[in-house]
């Protein structure tokens, strides 16, 4: 390797620079309101950078995210809590001993949260994946509501419908910046290697890829267990952020908000789904006006919860229909600079 | 003898494509399958290359059988293939088109490229240089960067060709290579196909109409008719036959 | 379990497995001609269910005119969806038909939220569906028995209208290669219409009852209801009608048996079809009568 480091290695460790120092300036200086949305912001960059590579890179399309996430949550809240805080809230029925004996540190919870998402969605790669056709998705959205029968029919090891508490609060910006930074830079690396160029194959023409011997059962298995790995590990952070969690945080919402990240910033663009993870999560903020009573001086509209929902469906509805290349296309950062140069 | 079929039979449903087939392809030969529309060619090729399954009989490649390969492991054996239509990746550019033909010959491992081992340098450096030298065989060397769709057609189906032979093939299968170009095309292209044999050590067996074309390039053909084996030989044999000219009701005469 | 109850699960099954079936013929439809998962169905199906309450709770139509109202509703709303949402994407990538789909389900469901409230309302049923036959000792609320009759009716009339009549052709033949029905001289846009019009009109029936039965309506029932006819059109074997309602009837007896004979898993009644569509994924993928859809043409 040369010593010579290139102008698109400079551009990058700028970017990790200032990233860096960003996490640092924000964790010091803004409010507790802001800090929570830059939170947000960052688990939702690891989830859309993730969600972004089986739907937008492998163009297989899926609707895993809420599944995952929940599991990695419940994996994480149940390391993290002892034994103690564990039989003292579990109120339907008596955890079962193992259930009480888990016990880990952050860095391995999030770990165990992922490799237990990933070991998942490797059994469901079988009977999705052997076949043609886009059982992927309906499958996938099936299991999110699997996920979330089965939490609440098994209240031994998840508390069933109250969810788990007073979970402690590890996350915080080093911790959800510091893993999103290393997702997006391990995602890039993934997409600029022969598994990015053979999963890019798969997405346009999946007979020809097969004709230049790529295996495209094991190159979607790929995809998709990397997506659910670090869809656990962002359900853990999310999990050690909230302090507590329910079956009924993991809704079909989430999969939906994620799927307008990656479609608003472009299919296959991981800098895309950046882009629209902050436009998104930032958004999804200020319109929280829709869902209340609205004040026009001469007239007032009734409080209309779940108009937020309507504006989003149309969002997506449009942006597909009329500007299906989202905002960044199949484009990356770097090409933005070859662009430039031109 | 580098491929045997042997007696292979291919039914859809109660209709049968290709009956009772046996050739013989052997090293370095150019062969072509040759028949009118609907005479089971494309569907011979897909036979070969793993997509159907014959329905009776045996595909022996380099004295080994294929039956039961899935199509991904008997490109890895050493059949590449190009499309009727061509079908390049649409959204990359020309090296990366060819360097998914290096996908399974670039050794390093998923976490090797996650994690940016060293091996993943090398192997792609490896890769990167190979594909180089074989745009530049094709002379289109100067287009890399360049979409792969954003070329003219001679040129897509040049990249498509390149990309099958960065699989390292022994053999490779061309469905209808000429389709759609002009006469000089088609002539630098026979060339082509022609010294591509000699330089990359090939046997390649193709799927054409042009009849000048298959004249001036193919050491024998096979002629299917509504999946019947009609006759087997050097091309300019298969003129005169009786049977032959039936089947194309008169086709090669327009076309002489 | 004596037979008397025996028999009443039966007819339980076997109204249960109805509505599937009805929703399912939607879901078989459209694959066969669009290759779509249309995420939609369900929530068509929600909509055909929500203009039934309309109809008879707020404009005070008699329930055979509230259905009439809520198939032509429906039927009106499918192939709006199709001309809006998927016809400008025939050309575009699957993944976007997809996503779009999705789009529209999302829509449906949180628009009837903000107009109607997310709780449940009660669905005037007509007092002679509710009035109890009694058949040998089996006592039954007579919808048990309209809804497979009526099923069973429309079956009829669909496959009358796909194997005798020239759409119906049209239909089939769309099925396997858009060249043909081009060929036959008609336009490929108006059949996928039809199939739109005609599932959604089925997917209202099911809804009315599935409403008449639970008696209940609620802006998120498509959901689940849609998965589950999802599942019963892949394990009829995807692109047959008639493996759509084979498949129908397989889930609502699953279900029904499992709760009646194994209470104890009645929490994971839901999972069942999930759990029925995997096996099918993994040891037969064509279904039960299934078209191998599988090939790629070269």
């Amino acid at each position: 390797m040369s010593i010579i480091i290139r102008k698109d290695q400079w551009i990058n460790l700028a970017i990790i620079a200032s990233t860096l120092w960003f996490i640092w300036f924000a964790s010091s200086h803004f409010d507790e309101y802001t800090v929570r949305i830059l939170n947000n912001i960052a688990i939702f960059t690891i989830l859309a950078v993730s969600y972004n590579l089986i739907n937008g890179v492998t163009g297989q399309f899926s609707l895993e995210p809420n599944g995952f996430v929940a599991i990695g949550a419940y994996v994480t809240a149940l390391l993290l809590l002892d034994g103690d805080a564990k039989s003292y809230q579990f109120d339907i029925e008596d955890p079962y001993p193992w259930v009480l004996a888990l016990h880990a540190n952050f860095i391995w919870a999030l770990f165990f949260a992922g490799l237990f998402s990933a070991l998942l969605a490797l059994t469901l790669s079988f009977p999705v994946f052997r076949v043609r056709g886009d059982y992927l998705a309906i499958v996938t959205l099936g299991f999110g509501f699997i996920i979330r029968i089965l939490a609440i029919n098994n209240p031994e090891i998840t508390n069933g419908s109250l969810g788990l508490n007073d979970i402690p609060e590890f996350s915080n910006l080093y911790w959800t910046g510091g893993i999103a930074l290393l997702a997006v830079w391990g995602i890039l690396n993934i997409v600029n290697s022969k598994f990015g160029r053979a999963m890019k194959a798969v997405r346009d023409d999946e007979d020809a890829a097969i004709a230049m011997g790529v295996n495209t059962f094991k190159i979607k298995t790929f995809a998709f267990c990397t997506s659910a790995f670090l869809e656990g590990v962002g359900g853990g952070l999310l999990a050690a952020l909230l302090t507590s969690i329910s079956p009924d945080l993991f809704t079909f919402f989430f999969t939906f908000q994620l799927l307008i990240i990656i479609v608003l910033g472009g299919l296959g663009s991981t800098t895309g789904a950046v882009i629209g993870t902050v436009l998104v999560i930032g958004g999804a903020e200020w319109m929280r006006f829709l869902d209340e009573p609205m004040n026009f001086g001469f007239f007032e509209t009734p409080a209309l919860p779940g108009m937020r929902m309507v504006v989003f469906s149309v969002i997506l509805i449009f942006v597909m229909l009329f500007a299906r290349e989202g905002i960044m296309g199949k484009r990356e950062l770097k090409d933005l600079f070859k662009k430039a140069k031109k | 003898m580098i491929l045997e079929l042997k007696n292979v039979t291919k039914k859809f449903g109660g209709v049968t494509a290709i009956k009772d087939t046996t050739f013989r392809v052997n090293s370095k030969e150019i062969y072509g399958l040759i028949g009118p529309n609907g005479a089971g060619k494309t569907t011979m090729f897909n036979i070969i290359t793993g997509n159907y399954e014959a329905t009776e009989g045996d595909i022996i490649f380099r004295k080994e059988p294929l039956n039961g390969l899935k199509p991904h492991a008997i490109v890895r054996r050493g059949i590449a293939r190009t499309f009727q239509n061509i079908r390049l990746f649409k959204s990359m550019s020309v090296m990366d088109n060819v360097l998914i033909g290096f996908d399974f010959q670039a050794k390093y491992t998923y976490f090797e490229s996650i994690l940016r081992f060293p091996r993943f340098f090398g192997e792609e450096k490896r890769i990167k240089k190979r594909a180089m030298e074989i745009l530049e065989y094709f002379k289109i060397a100067e287009f890399s960067e360049q979409k792969a769709t954003d070329l003219s057609y001679g040129q897509q189906r040049k990249v498509e060709i390149a990309r099958a032979l960065a699989t390292n093939p022994v053999m490779l299968l061309l469905d209808e290579p000429a389709a759609g170009m002009n006469p000089s095309e088609t002539e630098e292209l026979a060339n082509l196909i022609k010294s591509a044999r000699d330089d990359f050590d090939l046997t390649i067996l193709l799927i054409e109409h042009d009849m000048k074309f298959v004249n001036q390039l193919c050491d024998k053909v096979l002629v299917l008719d509504y999946g019947k084996t009609i006759f087997e030989g050097k091309p300019a044999d298969a003129i005169r036959d009786k049977e032959v000219v039936a089947a194309y009701l008169g086709d090669f005469v327009s076309h002489d | 379990m004596n037979f008397l109850e025996f028999m009443q699960q039966m007819v339980n099954g076997f109204s249960l497995g109805s509505m599937y079936a009805l929703i399912a013929i939607g879901y078989t439809m459209v694959y066969g001609v669009l290759r779509l998962i249309n995420f939609a169905h369900g929530d068509i199906m929600m909509v055909g269910a929500f203009l039934g309450y309309f109809g008879m709770a707020v404009l005070d139509l008699p329930f055979v005119a509230a259905v009439v109202l809520s198939v032509v509703g429906s039927a009106l709303l499918g192939m709006l969806t199709d001309k809006v949402a998927y016809r400008p994407l025939r050309e575009a990538p699957k993944i976007s038909l997809l996503i779009t789909a999705i789009g529209i389900s999302f829509f449906l469901e949180n628009i009837f939220n903000v107009i109607f409230g997310g709780t449940s309302k009660p669905f005037p049923v007509p007092a002679y569906m509710e009035e109890i036959v009694n058949i040998g000792g089996l006592t039954l609320p007579a919808s048990a028995l309209m809804v497979p009759a009526v099923t069973l009716v429309l079956l009829g009339a669909i496959l009358w209208v796909l194997y005798k009549t020239k759409y119906g052709m049209a239909i089939r033949a769309l099925a396997f290669d858009v060249n043909t029905v081009n060929l036959m001289g008609i336009d490929a846009n108006k059949i996928i219409m039809i199939v739109f019009g005609m599932g959604s009109a089925l997917a209202a029936i099911g809804g009315i009852f599935w409403a008449v039965n639970y008696p209940s309506v609620e802006p998120m029932m498509g959901v689940l209801i849609g998965l589950k006819a999802f599942a019963a059109a892949v394990v009829g074997g995807i692109g047959s009608v008639g493996g759509a309602v084979i498949g129908g009837f397989i889930i609502g007896f699953t279900e029904v048996v499992v709760v009646a004979f194994l209470p104890e898993y009645g929490g994971y009644k839901d999972a069942f079809a999930f759990v029925l569509l995997i096996l099918v994924l993994l040891f037969k993928p064509t279904g039960i009568l299934g078209i191998n859809f599988d090939k790629s043409r070269f």
